[in-house]
């Protein structure tokens, strides 16, 4: 589900994401991550803050991934909710550029809040300018390394700007305890809905 | 795996059953395949399923037809990989190809044990397992598998015996029988015990076995084992020879059946049929709980992979989940993959590609 899929087996890249993540993740907490992808960033929690936790991954190949990393994954539908969790029972729920892919975005954002203590939402901006430049002047649907598909093979259906997601949380009374935008690796602090590629919330029910 | 032969423990120590009945001394027959390590740390139990035996892997003799019933799985390179485990297939207690059971001769009375042979549990299995692990020196198990009846048995060696099992592998299984899978096993037992040549189960007096029931019973379970879907591709609407309005063989399914039927009341005891499905019944973990199996997992320590199969509906990942709930409600490792496969249950013996990299990429993150 997570399409930025990043190949373990080469050389680790320093991921700026990974590292913010790590910074809201309490030490040795308890950690679901959503749409965990191969599961690299469960690994990086695990090996740098010592988290303990699950992946949930829908995709085969993704999942045994996962496996092969040595975290714990299971196999669910996140479109399905979360009922197999319960209320407040995980430090932290991560859902790291997924919630662009999700038919419920509502619903799944409400039961982050409702399984974990807190959230973090990570999701490609769509505001971000040279998404922009490439409709306004490009005519054309973003493609980027942030965005790499095409408008017809693309499993994103819900992209939002970064303003969008602030207003989300206003209306559904999602408390933003942080939130750092990043372009390139490099953090983002003035003007971040024009100049943030990559937006991250650390969120708490409000 | 190459040629393999079967071993004999002999336990002169009485066992206790679940029910309370006593076993003054049992048989245990068994097969190994690999080396056990230095640290003997490297053991894998194989428990098998309500017709399953000891002879995993391999083969007794180049012109066997078919190798040990699990032999796509454990072997040299193989997921189950003997160079680096030591893996123990075991006939479970009351089964019929040589450890004590119904078949087997009473030492008390020289004859068949017969119907007086005990009823046996899950929990009695584990619990005969571990006196084997001891027979052999191993303290600890690296991991047991098994699929169906043989995942209860490995779920069941975390509950009774945390400390001996580092991993567990519950593959299409389910933390108890539902009313639906136990009905099957009811009218299985039906057609055994109402066949003339059945005599209360000591048939074996009679010279005779109860083949028709046994026949119908193996019959009905490989209607549940497969999915409507693989019989729909297997054999359809086809015919043999043309419809002949008679109740005769006509359809394909029909021979597959009645083959699938004969071939068994051949080779396998009525009486242990009938106990290997109470033993399926039975098995219900939470009972002792008030139906939490969280509070039954409470003492487990193992590391888990659940699987299931998408068109498995015998033991359908639903079950399977209730058991990862009740693992992730102890917060301990777990990870479940629902497999995409047409085989319904029968699924777990295939050597479907991915079922097999998942076997695979666990077992070999497994430290020995």
């Amino acid at each position: 589900m997570q399409y930025n899929v990043n190949n373990t087996n080469k050389m680790p890249i320093f991921r700026q994401d990974f590292a913010i993540i790590a910074s809201w993740v309490p030490f040795s907490g308890k950690v679901l991550d959503l749409g965990c992808g191969d599961g690299a960033l469960l690994k990086f929690l695990r090996d740098s803050m010592e988290a303990r936790g699950y992946g949930v991954e829908k995709d085969d190949r993704n999942w045994l991934s996962c496996l092969k990393n040595g975290i714990n994954v299971l196999q669910m539908d996140l479109e399905a909710g979360l009922s197999g969790f319960d209320d407040q029972s995980f430090d932290t729920v991560i859902l790291s550029q997924t919630l662009q892919a999700m038919h419920h975005t509502e619903d799944i954002v409400q039961e982050m809040l409702r399984v974990g203590k807190e959230a973090i939402v990570t999701f490609p901006n769509f505001g971000y300018w040279l998404n922009r430049l490439q409709i306004a002047v490009g005519g054309h649907m973003p493609v980027s390394d942030d965005l790499p598909y095409q408008w017809y093979d693309t499993p994103n259906v819900h992209l939002c700007t970064i303003q969008d997601f602030d207003n989300f949380c206003e209306n559904h009374r999602i408390q933003i305890l942080e939130r750092k935008v990043i372009t390139r690796g490099n953090e983002v602090h003035a003007l971040a809905n024009l100049r943030g590629a990559l937006a991250m919330y650390r969120l708490k029910a409000g | 795996m190459g040629i393999v032969s079967a071993q004999c423990a002999h336990f002169d120590v009485p066992i206790r059953l679940k029910s309370g009945e006593m076993l003054p001394q049992f048989d245990l027959v068994y097969e190994t395949y690999g080396t056990l390590n230095a640290e003997r740390s490297n053991a894998v139990l194989v428990c098998h399923a309500l017709s399953g035996t000891h002879h995993v892997a391999g083969k007794y003799a180049e012109t066997d037809k078919y190798p040990g019933w699990w032999d796509n799985l454990v072997g040299p390179g193989k997921p189950l990989d003997t160079n680096k485990f030591f893996v123990i297939g075991v006939n479970n207690l009351g089964g019929c190809h040589g450890s004590s059971g119904p078949s087997s001769m009473n030492p008390a009375t020289g004859k068949p044990w017969g119907a007086t042979f005990p009823v046996v549990t899950v929990e009695d299995w584990v619990q005969s397992q571990a006196l084997l692990l001891d027979h052999l020196g191993i303290q600890q198990l690296a991991a047991v598998i098994g699929g169906s009846l043989g995942g209860m048995q490995a779920l069941e060696w975390t509950i009774a015996f945390p400390q001996r099992v580092r991993h567990a592998l519950v593959i299409a299984s389910a933390p108890n029988l539902t009313a639906q899978n136990m009905a099957f096993n009811e009218v299985a037992r039906q057609a055994i015990i109402t066949d003339p040549e059945f005599y209360g189960g000591d048939y074996y007096s009679h010279d005779t076995v109860p083949r028709r029931g046994l026949r119908i019973a193996r019959m009905l379970g490989h209607i549940t084992y497969l999915s409507d879907d693989v019989m729909g591709e297997k054999f359809g609407r086809k015919l043999k020879d043309g419809i002949k309005y008679s109740f005769d063989v006509e359809f394909e399914m029909e021979s597959y059946l009645r083959y699938q039927g004969d071939k068994f009341a051949g080779e396998f005891d009525a009486n242990t049929y009938l106990r290997m499905t109470r033993a399926l019944d039975y098995y219900d973990p939470a009972s002792a709980f008030d139906g939490r199996l969280s509070a039954a997992l409470k003492s487990a320590k193992a590391k888990f992979l659940v699987l299931s199969f998408t068109s498995d509906w015998r033991f359908s990942p639903e079950r399977s989940k209730e058991i990862v709930q009740a693992l992730l409600d102890n917060e301990l490792n777990v990870s479940y993959a629902e497999v995409t496969a047409a085989h319904g249950h029968d699924a777990f013996l295939m050597p479907d590609k991915h079922y097999h990299d998942i076997l695979r990429a666990y077992l070999h993150g497994i430290e020995v």
